[in-house]
């Protein structure tokens, strides 16, 4: 285990270490309809997805919030996290790789706790935003 | 599709057990490679009394018990017009694999924008376990393109 992060060291404008994920393919969503619940057919059917008014199949906006969620597990431990979340700006695509980003945008106490507010985004490989998030996390 | 009287209904409540083999596979279709989310004796040596549900995962919890789709029904919408706008967590405890999650749906807003052509659906469902503790609170929003 590497050291815990401490609130003393983090400073407003300090950016947590990007991540970026393997490229979205049509089997991903497959398995995330499964296993997240979300059959909606526009996710795995492109002839829906097309009826629908979409270029094609997209990506469930679930599946890159849950990098988002990955962003922060891989800084702190999950039970840090005390907020988490996320406006689905732009779609993504099957053959997307998106990179997730997060910046520390506050610290304060706030019931014994001390908290940093962090600016989070998810960006595909054109360097399009296609998500914008927040976070707030505890931290010793 | 747009009417106003939805706003504030209360949906019946819903009940999730949490079991490994699906936290597993929400796992692996987010591509998860911290054993904490797949091996529950990792999990176990991380302070958590089975494997813990992911961030995000207490949406699905919601999906499960179809809850969005619900909502689009009752106003007569095709939901392969609609999509996920915004989505809030507010964690308020530990969900790990054994527990059982309850929660109930209300729409909390709802609101047209650019002349009627974007119709927006707002939802708040707290989850509780079966120790009746909150362990989080989500705000969904279901953005619904007309015409």
């Amino acid at each position: 285990m590497s050291k815990p992060i401490g609130f003393a060291e983090i400073e407003v404008g300090d950016a947590i270490r990007d991540l970026t994920k393997p490229v979205i393919t049509p089997l991903q969503l497959a398995l995330f309809a499964a296993a997240s619940a979300d059959h909606n057919p526009i996710h795995v059917d492109e002839q829906a997805a097309k009826g629908g008014g979409l270029p094609g199949v997209i990506a469930h906006g679930m599946l890159t919030m849950a990098f988002l969620g990955q962003l922060l597990t891989r800084w702190v431990p999950q039970r840090q996290i005390r907020h988490l979340s996320a406006r689905f700006s732009a779609m993504a695509f099957p053959g997307d790789v998106i990179t997730c980003r997060g910046v520390v945008t506050a610290k304060r106490v706030e019931g014994g706790e001390s908290l940093v507010d962090l600016d989070l985004s998810a960006i595909n490989q054109n360097g399009q935003q296609t998500l914008v998030g927040q976070a707030t996390v505890a931290l010793p | 599709m747009f009417d106003a009287s939805f706003i504030g209904k209360e949906y019946d409540s819903f009940a999730m057990e949490i079991e490994k083999g699906r936290l597993r596979l929400f796992a692996k279709a987010i591509g998860e490679t911290d054993p904490i989310y797949l091996d529950e004796k990792a999990a176990r040596v991380a302070g958590y009394r089975s494997l813990p549900a992911p961030p995000t995962f207490p949406f699905t919890i919601a999906m499960e018990a179809n809850q969005p789709f619900l909502v689009l029904e009752d106003l007569g919408i095709d939901k392969t017009r609609s999509v996920h706008g915004d989505q809030s967590f507010a964690f308020r405890g530990e969900i790990c694999a054994g527990d059982v999650i309850s929660g109930r749906q209300k729409i909390v807003d709802m609101y047209e924008k650019k002349g009627g052509a974007l119709l927006f659906i707002v939802t708040e469902t707290r989850l509780t376990n079966q120790r009746d503790e909150p362990v989080c609170d989500l705000r969904t929003t279901i953005v619904v393109r007309n015409g």
